[in-house]
């Protein structure tokens, strides 16, 4: 008999994604999926789908999901963690979604100390509207908004949403990550389990921001796309550790 | 059980809290603050969550979570409050979600003013939020209904997962009137098997969702919503009338100007004028079928409201050319006296 060492996540429906070919959302569900069923949560989560490109996500993951209109997602997950305490409840939010028109939901989410988990996918872009500039694009960087690049003149500086929430009291679990490499994949996962950790013990908001390609409105191939992300974004956003409750230990 | 006087605001936080309602997220707006205030001191004494958002717009979609979640759940807030959590009311409308809005009205458009109005109508019998949607929508006239419907409220929103708005005029926010929290008939209510409470393993993962990209499919969803507004039009529609069998003039008025037109109609009737009323209880379902009742002799209508007017639409459509509806309305908080409506009656009645 040969020894099962890998398979499928049982935390994922077993469903083909609609997310475009290179994306990293694929890897990011799955590392979600694999710590909610190996933190064995996928009986008690309830999760929160986005607008925008993981609008989809509640066709997803394995659990009990709630679409949120855009931006609402942590007024949404605050609403059913008031109401059932004792469940896990976690967010899904791209850049769009969460730096922008979600701003204050997200800022208070933390700031409450809201004892809900998010997962934020930032690409620097909106992907679903077809490549719009985001408050999370590079300075220089053309969208289908910013045909001539993005200028601090008329724009401003990118939005740092973990140096941001990392000024928040109520945010107890505060980590920038990337998917880019194995490596990096290894390290994701960790920050997505410490960050759920937070919740279960009760301690506050955590949150993961995780890099990720949109080859697609990027317009780059998906191997170059991830080459983009370590030359380009990982210089503005730095990666590692804002807040986690051992350090403050 | 005997009778307590009772602030309007804080009669509608005890009689969500007497029909089970143990969660309330809602922002401070005038004239609907006492409200929220009552609830964070009574709700956290029976292990209920009173939460103060961020804003309108967070604590209508903290309604959406805790309702798909499967609590008994309301919010409440004032015109541009409300018009805020559009967005929200037409996501819950869409998952068919059950839950309870209060709109204690003051003047507008805009920031508008702090002092009592009707000027919700449209937004409350229309949708408001985008898309084809309706609410159930009680507008009371004293504190005692407000306090039964909201009561009854809760438990149709359940039947019909469908949310419910109360609205009342600032007026009924801030008076005071002895109210009894009387023993309601309890209702059989559907089991909530939708809600994201976890699968515990031991079901199929429920979705709470408004999102359909197959046009067929949200076409569908359409019919279906449809067909649940049409049985809340059969079954739902409430409304008083006076008089209409020999009424020379029928008033229509809703809340608290209905009791101001109840003045008017004595003062008319001592004067041996014969006057009717048709009060609208639901403005949606609005009660198109009691125009019919009025007799055959009468010509006109007189609307009476708190704005600009926006009831006699529906009057029109009611009365089908039948009458000829005529208007009378103060705005900007300014409210109408029973003097003012009387001689504007007796205009139309060919007196002085």
């Amino acid at each position: 008999m040969a020894a099962v060492i890998y398979k499928r996540t049982e935390g994922l429906v077993d469903v083909p994604t609609h997310y475009c070919p290179g994306c990293t959302h694929g890897i990011i569900h799955k590392l979600v999926g694999q710590v909610l069923e190996e933190m064995d949560l996928l009986g008690k989560a309830i999760g929160i789908a986005p607008v925008g490109c993981s609008v989809l996500a509640y066709n997803y993951f394995n659990c009990d999901m709630h679409e949120a209109a855009h931006g609402r997602a942590p007024a949404v997950a605050t609403g059913i963690k008031r109401v059932l305490p004792e469940n896990f409840v976690f967010t899904y939010q791209g850049d769009g979604d969460l730096a922008s028109i979600g701003a204050a939901e997200i800022v208070h989410a933390a700031h409450r100390g809201e004892k809900i988990s998010t997962v934020f996918v930032n690409n620097a872009i909106y992907g679903m509207t077809g490549g719009q500039m985001a408050p999370t694009t590079l300075i220089g960087q053309k969208t289908s908004t910013s045909p001539l690049g993005r200028t601090v003149e008329h724009s401003g500086r990118p939005l740092h949403v973990c140096e941001l929430l990392s000024t928040i009291d109520g945010a107890k679990f505060v980590e920038r990550v990337s998917v880019d490499t194995p490596a990096n994949i290894r390290k994701a996962k960790k920050a997505i389990r410490d960050c759920f950790e937070v919740q279960e013990k009760g301690l506050g908001f955590g949150i993961v921001e995780v890099l990720s390609t949109c080859p697609t409105n990027w317009g780059l191939a998906p191997n170059d796309a991830l080459q983009w992300l370590r030359d380009n974004m990982m210089p503005v956003y730095p990666l590692g550790s804002f807040r986690n409750p051992k350090e403050a230990e | 059980m005997t009778k307590v006087l009772m602030k309007g605001n804080e009669a509608i936080g005890a009689a969500a809290i007497a029909a089970g309602c143990k969660y309330f997220f809602g922002y401070p707006i005038t004239p609907q603050s006492e409200l929220p205030e009552y609830m964070s001191r009574e709700l956290p004494k029976i292990g209920g969550v009173f939460l103060q958002s961020e804003s309108e717009v967070a604590a209508i979609n903290m309604v959406y979570g805790a309702s798909g979640a499967g609590a008994r759940v309301m919010t409440s807030s004032s015109s541009p409050g409300i018009s805020l959590k559009q967005e929200g009311i037409s996501y819950i409308a869409a998952a068919e979600l059950p839950c309870l809005i209060c709109n204690i009205m003051r003047g507008g458009p805009g920031l508008g003013g702090i002092q009592p109005s009707q000027t919700d109508y449209f937004q409350a019998t229309r949708g408001g939020g985008n898309g084809d949607y309706r609410l159930l929508a009680f507008a009371p006239a004293n504190i005692q209904e407000m306090v039964d419907l909201i009561i009854e409220g809760f438990d149709l929103a359940d039947i019909y997962r469908n949310p419910v708005m109360i609205c009342g005029d600032g007026m009924l926010g801030q008076m005071m009137e002895p109210v009894e929290f009387t023993n309601h008939t309890k209702r059989e209510l559907p089991e909530k098997t939708w809600a994201t409470t976890g699968t515990q393993g031991k079901r199929k993962p429920n979705i709470i969702n408004s999102l359909y990209l197959e046009a067929s499919i949200l076409e569908d969803h359409n019919k279906h919503l449809i067909e649940k507004y049409n049985k809340i039009k059969e079954n739902e529609v409430r409304v008083e009338t006076v008089g209409l069998e020999d009424a020379q003039l029928v008033f229509s008025a809703y809340g608290t100007t209905s009791r101001i037109v109840k003045s008017a109609m004595t003062m008319l009737q001592e004067e041996g004028y014969k006057v009717g009323l048709i009060r609208p209880i639901t403005i949606w379902p609005y009660p198109y079928d009691a125009f019919k009742k009025i007799n055959e002799k009468c010509k006109d209508i007189l609307v009476v409201e708190m704005n600009t007017g926006q009831m006699t639409d529906d009057v029109k459509i009611a009365v089908e050319g039948r009458q000829k509806v005529h208007f009378h309305g103060r705005q900007g908080g300014m409210i109408p006296s029973p003097e003012e409506i009387a001689q504007v009656a007796r205009e139309l009645l060919g007196g002085k």
